[in-house]
Formats: structure tokens, sequence, C-alpha cells
């Protein structure tokens, strides 16, 4: 992180913007019903289409991008936003990974667009589908499909008050130990992505029964050699593996297991 | 009234819908010649990527096509797939997805009256911007917000993208017990829905009537939510039904003569789906308390068959079905008792399924083929902005006419006036997963 704090002098301007994505980020901000009026009393929301019609131009001091860069205009615009922002920050899967929608990435994106369009003459993309941090500098990325409510705001008020957010990297795992939820893997052999899995959902999906299904992409220290064996002896198969490891970050799984 | 015999209006970025899209206005002197709405959200082939995946897979996968309705992505999907495999569910899993279905109509369409569409009748940028003068009215448009929200943490693990729907139904059903606390919250929600109602019933509505024939699900004795009959109803009064399984022969993707665009049609007509569908075609089955916000919202009672085609007078409807909502809600919570279990078991098998439900913008439609190991060979979803676009883009077209005609209106009035009827429809043009504006001027 550079820079220091706004002058208390002048109100920081806040601006979001949206690239490839479901919007459900960007809508994150809106959710904080309890805390959304109280936060518009401290910054100047100086450019958030999803929420108000006047649009102040740039230069912002808090930049908040949503989704992943799949045409080449979007590729241009993020050099843009990037150049008006003092500090950018990715909310999402979509920033961080690429999303949902870089499932491209493994594929010929031009069957793609036959499959989906009557005429793909006129669709404009990209063969890829990449995170913002691929293109310009972030100065922080926040993880989750969607990103968590409470981290959301940790991260805008650390920045406004300029300190490093306190968003920890370890895995869902510790969120579980943490919640008092029983393992889903030792206990009923469900198949679970917890242990490599980033931490800030507060472990949902075991507290519901079900495995987690990677939302929030690789965590600090990722052994998937150790897991894969796990999935494994709980009937996942190869392709059955390959797909849970390929949805919402695929990118970002596909990455990691090169490494290790 | 302008000089120039010629212009051409272009609203860059729409600002509070949900999605990014632009619009084209072509005049030619008190003629419009042409309102295109351009979508330019970038293409994220969903339809592609779903094939090869499992038949367990859609609800998690296509909740992301939409922040703002990934519950109505998750049971379009999980009906679809279910009918696919021949299965249904128990009436206790169909009462707990209405449940969640209603927390995702009252979180969103209070989303849309609050922080998306009043600010446009007190003349306010947004909602942040209206809590400067209106700032109960606000708090109390948040609070019923976090009602519904509170419906789809507590049912679905979070509001948005829930964990917890799974074909066949979910994968924990709650303890009745932890329901209680929401059906406190919820009977404080029922006095803000009503107030809501009373509010937005002063709001001063321009005159307008939309034509197109409106489509919308029935279903016996209740509102359609989570299921029903593709219904559709004509400006003339007749109505016709058709089985959900020949959805594609009467919805199609056409191309209109003398251009490009792909617009989508019924039956070779405009249609309109959303809030003025849903309460022309199951207004009359609304709860008691319902009809009575209806009658106080001025628009007449619907077990007379009354309808309202004027878009800028959604918004009421939108106030009576988060009155429904809410009710409904607490109807389900009051009669809850935990199901044996919480789903069906769902075993592939080879065919084709197909799954409508209302989303809070009107209905969304999936269908899917699947091999004997349950894998997804196809899928095609047609979501509610991609029926409406050719009937909000003639409403565009006469309502921009019919103020030209009364003359006076500069280029920023009438971008405004259009801007502000895109809001009626609450386009969802994130919701574009395979609808383009093929007009797009590339030159
Ligand atoms: S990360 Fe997920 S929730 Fe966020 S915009 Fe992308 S698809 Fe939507
Ligand atoms: S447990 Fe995993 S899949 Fe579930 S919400 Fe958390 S990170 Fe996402």
């Amino acid at each position: 992180m550079t820079g220091s704090a706004p002058s208390a002098a002048r109100v920081p301007t806040l601006a979001v913007f949206k690239l490839a994505s479901c919007d459900g980020c960007q809508l994150t901000l809106l959710d904080c019903e309890d805390e959304l009026l109280t936060l518009a009393g401290k910054v100047e929301i100086a450019h958030f289409l999803e929420a108000s019609s006047r649009v102040r131009p740039g230069p912002y001091d808090l930049t908040l991008v949503e989704g992943s860069v799949t045409t080449a205009a979007d590729a241009q615009r993020i050099q843009e936003i990037r150049a008006q922002s003092r500090f950018l920050v990715t909310i999402g899967a979509c920033a961080t990974a690429g999303g949902v929608q870089a499932l491209r990435n493994f594929a010929d994106v031009e069957e793609f667009t036959r499959t989906v369009y009557a005429r793909p003459d006129y669709i404009d993309t990209l063969a890829t589908s990449t995170p913002v941090a691929a293109h310009v500098d972030v100065d922080f990325e926040l993880r989750g499909c969607p990103i968590d409510r409470r981290q959301l705001l940790e991260v805008v008020t650390a920045f406004l008050t300029g300190r490093k957010p306190d968003v920890p990297n370890h895995s869902v795992c510790f969120e579980c130990k943490r919640r008092g939820t029983v393992c889903v893997t030792v206990a009923h052999g469900t198949p679970c992505l917890g242990p490599v899995t980033h931490a800030g959902c507060g472990a949902i999906c075991p507290a519901y029964g079900r495995g987690c299904y990677g939302c929030f992409g690789p965590s600090g220290s990722v052994n998937l050699p150790a897991l894969i064996p796990l999935l494994r002896r709980d009937g996942m198969d190869d392709r059955d593996t390959r797909r849970f490891l390929r949805t919402f970050n695929a990118a970002a799984f596909a990455g990691i297991k090169e490494e290790t | 009234m302008t000089h120039r015999g010629s212009r051409v209006l272009r609203v860059g970025s729409l600002s509070r819908v949900e999605g990014e899209g632009a619009l084209h206005l072509k005049v030619r002197g008190t003629a419009v010649e042409e309102a295109r709405l351009r979508i330019y959200e970038p293409p994220r082939f969903f339809e592609a990527f779903l094939r090869g995946r499992a038949h367990t897979e859609p609800p998690d996968i296509t909740a992301r096509v939409c922040g703002i309705c990934p519950v109505a992505y998750q049971l379009s999907a999980c009906a679809a797939i279910e009918d696919a495999c021949g299965v249904t569910v128990d009436r206790s899993v169909r009462d707990l997805r209405r449940l969640l279905y209603c927390g995702e109509w009252i979180e969103s369409q209070a989303l849309h009256i609050y922080l998306l569409h009043a600010p446009d009748f007190l003349g306010r940028d947004g909602a942040v911007d209206l809590a400067r003068t209106h700032r109960a009215h606000v708090e109390r448009g948040l609070r019923l917000k976090q009602a519904g929200n509170a419906i789809l943490e507590l049912l679905g693990g979070r509001a948005i993208h829930p964990v917890n729907v799974r074909v066949g139904g979910f994968h924990r059903a709650p303890d009745p017990t932890a329901l209680r606390p929401l059906a406190e919250q919820l009977r404080r929600a029922a006095d803000d829905a009503w107030e809501t109602v009373r509010w937005v019933a002063g709001f001063d509505f321009p005159d307008a009537r939309i034509d197109a024939d409106l489509f919308a699900l029935a279903a016996p004795d209740t509102y359609a939510v989570e299921g029903g009959v593709p219904t559709v109803l004509r400006p003339d009064g007749t109505t016709t039904a058709f089985p959900l399984s020949t959805f594609s022969d009467h919805v199609r993707e056409e191309h209109l003569p003398h251009s490009t665009a792909l617009h989508s049609r019924l039956d070779g007509r405009r249609h309109l789906t959303g809030p003025l569908a849903r309460f022309a075609v199951s207004g009359r089955r609304l709860s008691p308390t319902a009809l009575q916000a209806a009658r106080e919202a001025g628009l007449g009672d619907p077990r007379e068959g009354v309808e309202c085609r004027n878009p800028f007078r959604s918004i009421l409807v939108r106030a009576v079905e988060v009155v429904y909502a809410v009710d409904e809600a607490l109807r389900i919570i009051d009669g809850y008792e935990r199901p044996a279990r919480a789903f069906a078991d769902v075993p592939p098998r080879a065919g084709v399924g197909h799954g409508a439900t209302e989303a809070p913008r009107g209905l969304l439609y999936h269908r899917y083929a699947l091999d004997a190991d349950g894998t997804v060979t196809d899928a095609v979803l047609v979501p509610p902005t991609a029926q409406n676009q050719g009937a909000i883009e003639e409403d565009l077209r006469r309502l921009a006419e019919a103020a030209l005609a009364e003359g006076a209106l500069d280029d920023h009035a009438l971008t405004h006036l259009c801007e502000r009827a895109i809001r009626n429809h609450d386009p969802c043009i994130s919701c574009a997963t395979h609808f383009l504006d093929l007009t797009v001027d590339r030159g």
C-alpha cells in the first residue's frame, strides 16, 4: 500500500466500476443496510452507476472494481480507471481471478460464441477472461464470489483511514473451527475445498452441511497434492475433481496446481 | 421544439439499472425513427460452459448470471433439472423454496423501489441523495430490504448467491425455532411494506400506456412465484396459455426486417414480463392484505380483472408485491414443520427438462438436456430482460414521440425522460446471457 490517508479537510471520493460480472459484489455495498448512510456521510460517492445518476469525473481516492477483463475495450478502460484512482481495490472472484467467465480460458472461445449467439461475427470478445491485476497495478484484492460484506467494510474503512486492511489469508478450515462446525469431510466423507480455500465467508457451506466449493479462491498456503487423495477417497474421480477446482476461481486454482 | 430537423440522442451509460446498457434514439422532426436499448454487457458464455458440467451444478453456476436475482436462477435451474430427471419434490420443500423466493422478492423489489426508482419521482440522483431530504423513507426502505435479506441469509446461508439450494431441495432445512426471530422481523417489515405502498401511491405519475402482450406464469389458487403455466394476456382481453415444454416454440428470438436486431417475440408479437404482467395475470390471487394494498395504491380491485399498463406505475405494483411477499413469508413460517428430508434424490437420466419461475423482473426460463450420467449436453437460459427488450424500446419510442409532440423538450430533458422510462422496467442487464442488440453501429 502506498500513499497516506486523505487529508481530513476534504471528503474522500469513492468510485465503483464494473467490468464483466454479475453485479453481486457491488450490490454487497448496497446490502450494507446498517452502514450505508453512515458510509455515505464519510465519503463522496463520485461514480457508482448502479446507485446514482450523478457522476463526477476523477481522480478518485478509492476505486472499487468489480468484474474481469474480457473485451479489448475493457482492457483499455481499466487503464483509464487506474490512472484516475489513488487506491484501486478489486472486489470479487471476477476481478481477482477472472471469475466463472474464465472457463473460456480452457476452451475454444470461437466455439463458445457459435454456441451462444446466432451471429457470432457481431460478438466482440477476447479469448480470455483475466483479473484486473493482469492489466494494471492493484492496491488490494478482496476475494469471494460474492465478497463478504464485513470484509468489504473493513477494506473501505482501512483505506479511508490509511491503514492496512485486516483480511487474513488463512483457509476456510480455520473458520469452521472458530464457528464450531464439525468437519464435513471427517464426519461425513463430504468432499470439501475448505482446506485450500481463502477464508472470509465465515465457513458458510459446512455450516449448511455441504462441502466448500471454493468460491473465495485459493488461500495463502495451498497443498493440492494432499487434498486430492482425500477428494478421491470421498468418491470424486479425476473429472469430478477437475470440475470442482474449475468453477468460480478456475484460473486461480489452475495456476496453483502447476506450482505444487 | 428544437429547430434541428434531425438529431440523434445517445445516453452513454445508463445509471440506476442493474448491469450496463446504453440508449440510442434517432429523431426526425417530431418522429422517433428508432429507439434502441443497447446492451454492452460483455458476453459471459454461460450456456456454453454449462455443457459438460454435472446435473447438480447449474443451480450454483447460473446463480452467477445475476447478483440481484440469484434465487430465480437457482430455482429455475432446479425446476428444469428435476423435470428432466422426472422428480417431483414434496410440498414441504416447495414451501421452503417459496419462502426463499419471498426473501428475494422483498429484497429486490425494495432495492428497486427505494434505491433505483423512487429517486426519479422526487427529482433525486439516487438513494443517498434522497436520504438528504427523505431520510426516514430511505431508512425504511433499507430496513425492508434487510428483512428480505434476512430470509435469504437464514435459509440460503447468504443473501447473494445462496449456498443452501440444491437440485431436489436444500442441503439443510432450518429448525423451526430459528424462524421465530425472522417472523418478528417480518412483522415489522409488514408495516414498512404497507407504508411503502402509501408513500409511492402519492407520487406523480406521467401518463403512458404499454400495448404489448403481458406474459407471466399462472398457478392455481396462488400468485405464481416459483412455478406455473406460461400465460399470455393480450391487449384485447383474451388469455391463452401453453405448456412450458413448448416455451421455445412460442418465445423466439427473431431477426427483424430492415435491421439485424435480435428481438425475442412471443408468437410473433412484442411482449412484456414482470410486475405489470404478473399483476394482470395473477392479481386476483393475491392475499386479502395485498388486495387491500392494491386498492389503497389506486390500482383498483384485481378481482374485477383490472390491469395496470402504465409502466411508470410499476412501482405501485412492486410495492403491492412486497406486501404480498411479506404476508406470504409469514404464512409459510407459521405453518412450517421441518421436512423429514431437506431434499429429494434426483438420480440422473437422459432427457430434456424445462423450468420457469417469476424472477422479480419477470419470467425466467431454463432448459437443459442431460445424458444418462447427468452431464449437461445443452443449456438454454431466457432471462426477462431479453424478452422485454422489444416492449421497452416500443415504450421508449412512444414516450419520446409524445413528449416531442408536446414540444419544448431539449435533448437533456428528453434523455432524462428516456432514462426514467427504462428504469420503469427495471432492466437487469447483467442477465444478458445470450442477448445482444446487434444493431450496434461499430462504424
Ligand atoms: S465475483 Fe461472483 S458475485 Fe462478484 S461479480 Fe463476479 S460473479 Fe458476481
Ligand atoms: S464455504 Fe467455500 S464455497 Fe461456501 S461460501 Fe465459503 S468459500 Fe464459498
